[in-house]
């Protein structure tokens, strides 16, 4: 009798053990030691690889030029961007780590949506001053045309500069304003700081809207050259240096 | 006439007290008037500066005194104590804003004193109860390292203590209190690699400063409590080292302390919070021998006797809501069970069992509301360099459903602890302002 209760609880036991291990196996199955699980931290906000987040406060992280992103990731763990989840986030982390996430979030090729901002929603005046500014600068007050740095496609040079179309007005607006207000600051010397100080804040509100009312060009990649020079030197670049090695 | 003489008496007590108090304080028998003589100190070889880098990692000072973004070692951290914020000092050999113009005297005077090189009482944040078990050879090796490092200008902001705790009188009276330079004496009964290990953990290592309870007046407990407490500012526990049902110390492997101490990772245990910037900054860089040496000594202070049965007995008192345990259920569903498993397994390597976690059965459950609320990665080391990483779920779940979700893991798998409240996630979610 004892035995036979012995052996029902041994079959059981066993029983529960085999369920235990299929299940973790059947885990394990859907599990893969890849980047992608490595980055589920990141894409919990950023979206699916990376593909931005459905608020317009995450923003894409695929296809942005590697040195850009890892560039961000080192703003955030020394203090020169502020946002207290991404830099408990990075601060464990090492910089080979670092510039293995961003080489993988840069690497991912994703289709782009279509402009998040209808033209129709914004005042044509606005539209125009953010277009002029965006494509040609204002040479009076020494503002260079974002084209300049951000490549004639807007799509973003490799290996640091980042491309502005395909943002939420939201995250433009919030990006201007915290360059305007110190909040965002970039490797010193922070020229992006330099541009901003020269526009008053109805320039960014229109250059942000012009540019989350423009799709994407049929090559969304980053390019990998800068556009010719315009009229307006460029100030000196601490995220970018090989921009003063321009002609 | 009475009250005239006992004011008398009062007053007489006052000026002894105050004189006992400036005769423990003040006369500490370090003549830093002379350059310190020993050759050692004057033309360190590279040994020595070598051996100091090494000392100083084993103290992590690197942590607090370097601001984020900051040059390495030149101070400017904001401490946050309960009395205020203290920053910490620049440690590189500027003379104007660093230690430029300290000599190896001046510098042992700090450490085994707690006062700066012109005398001055220091703040207590710098662990000095601590620092000052070391040896006068390793003060002057972390000293000629120091000395040789670039010197940054940068001058220290001024600490923001709540007067008078910040007034070299209320200093002098706390450390009365709380503070008594004497080096480290080494157990006759022990072998040398357990007093090594005894060495850096009640020294360099300042593991007290967390891992015990602190008073009213800021005061940790003796450099061998290792007790645990809520470590203040940070909102983080250290556990009892020497409760084994909080660390399992007692039975684990002297391999696995030494493992999670030099990776931030062991098997399903991973460091988190300010341990992990402990490993980071700090153990990840120590000699397998002196981590073995630090695990021997823990393993010995973990006692069996500790462990609180508590958490059945309060099970079978508070049953769990139907309905905190359905959302309990559907939430880990939804947000847990692809990374953790149905049943709580985890992934080897990658995320952590549930079923059977000690870290999730702990009574106090404020870390275990700190990595679901900010998530987190475990540190990078030499040996996990590409650890994998936990969500935030600050921004996708309420309290109720952050402990609704806790509780769950709590109690499956055979898992027994109590049920986690939707104030106890309030309490930290409030206090990080997120």
């Amino acid at each position: 009798m004892f035995s036979i209760v012995r052996c029902l609880t041994l079959g059981l036991r066993f029983l529960t053990l085999t369920a235990f291990f299929s299940s973790a196996n059947l885990h394990a199955k859907g599990f893969e030691d890849s980047m992608a699980e490595r980055t589920r931290p990141c894409t919990a906000c950023h979206g699916d690889q990376g593909r931005a987040g459905p608020d317009g406060y995450y923003p894409r992280l695929a296809g942005k030029p590697a040195g850009y992103l890892y560039n961000q990731l080192k703003n955030f763990a020394q203090g020169r961007r502020h946002y207290g989840l991404m830099t408990r986030l990075v601060d464990p982390l090492s910089d080979a780590y670092l510039r293995e996430i961003a080489a993988y979030f840069s690497e991912l090729k994703l289709p782009y949506p279509a402009a998040t901002q209808s033209a129709t929603r914004i005042p044509p005046a606005v539209l125009q001053r953010g277009q002029q500014l965006a494509l040609y600068g204002d040479a009076a007050r020494r503002v260079p045309a974002c084209t300049q740095c951000h490549g004639d496609r807007l799509t973003g040079v490799q290996p640091q500069v980042p491309g502005l179309l395909g943002l939420p007005l939201d995250y433009l607006n919030a990006q201007l304003g915290a360059w305007q207000t110190h909040q965002r600051q970039a490797l010193a010397p922070d020229c992006m700081a330099q541009v901003v100080e020269r526009l008053n804040s109805s320039d960014l509100v229109a250059v942000a809207s012009w540019l989350s009312t423009q799709s994407l060009p049929q090559d969304t990649s980053p390019s990998t050259t800068f556009a010719a020079r315009g009229v307006v030197p460029l100030p000196v670049c601490g995220s970018a240096p090989e921009l003063k090695a321009m002609p | 006439m009475k009250a005239q003489r006992i004011g008398l008496w009062l007053a007489g007590i006052g000026l002894l007290i105050c004189a006992a108090l400036v005769v423990d304080n003040f006369f500490d028998g370090v003549d830093v008037s002379t350059l310190a003589t020993s050759p050692a100190t004057t033309t360190p070889s590279a040994e020595i500066i070598d051996k100091g880098r090494y000392l100083i990692q084993a103290g992590n000072c690197i942590a607090c005194h370097t601001a984020r973004g900051g040059a390495i070692m030149s101070g400017g951290r904001a401490i946050e104590t309960p009395f205020g914020t203290v920053f910490s000092s620049n440690l590189t050999p500027d003379p104007a804003t660093g230690i430029g113009l300290w000599n190896a005297q001046h510098f042992w005077r700090a450490m085994h004193h707690g006062r700066s090189r012109d005398g001055r009482l220091l703040v207590p944040a710098f662990p000095y109860n601590h620092t000052t078990l070391i040896t006068r050879d390793d003060s002057d090796a972390m000293f000629a390292w120091l000395i040789h490092q670039p010197a940054v200008v940068q001058a220290r902001p001024p600490h923001t203590l709540q007067w008078p705790l910040g007034t070299q009188a209320a200093l002098a009276v706390w450390r009365s209190l709380y503070f008594k330079p004497g080096l480290f004496k080494p157990d006759a009964t022990r072998d040398a690699e357990w007093n090594r290990g005894a060495y850096l953990v009640q020294g360099l290592g300042h593991c007290a400063a967390c891992h015990s309870p602190r008073n009213a007046l800021g005061a940790s407990g003796a450099v061998n409590d290792l007790s645990g407490g809520l470590i203040p500012g940070v909102n983080w526990t250290a556990p009892s080292l020497m409760d084994n049902a909080q660390t399992g110390l007692a039975d684990a492997p002297l391999q696995d302390i030494q493992t999670l101490l030099q990776t931030g990772k062991s098997g399903h245990h991973h460091t988190s919070g300010p341990m992990a910037e402990v490993v980071q900054y700090s153990t990840q860089y120590l000699q397998p021998a002196d981590l073995q040496a630090m695990a021997v000594y823990l393993k010995s202070q973990a006692r069996l006797t500790q462990g609180k049965p508590g958490p059945t007995t309060s099970m079978a008192q508070r049953p769990v809501l139907p309905d905190v345990q359905t959302r309990g259920a559907a939430l880990y569903d939804k947000h847990c069970a692809e990374c953790h498993g149905e049943q709580g397994l985890g992934i080897a390597g990658a995320y952590p069992a549930l079923a059977g976690h000690r870290a999730v059965l702990q009574t106090d459950t404020t870390n275990l509301v700190q990595n679901v609320l900010y998530g987190g990665y475990p540190p990078a080391t030499a040996g996990n360099p590409r650890p994998f990483g936990m969500p935030p779920y600050i921004l996708t779940l309420d309290d109720k459903d952050i402990a609704a979700v806790l509780t769950h893991l709590r109690t499956q798998w055979g898992n027994r602890a109590p049920e986690v409240t939707p104030l106890e996630v309030n309490r930290i979610r409030a206090s990080q302002g997120g």
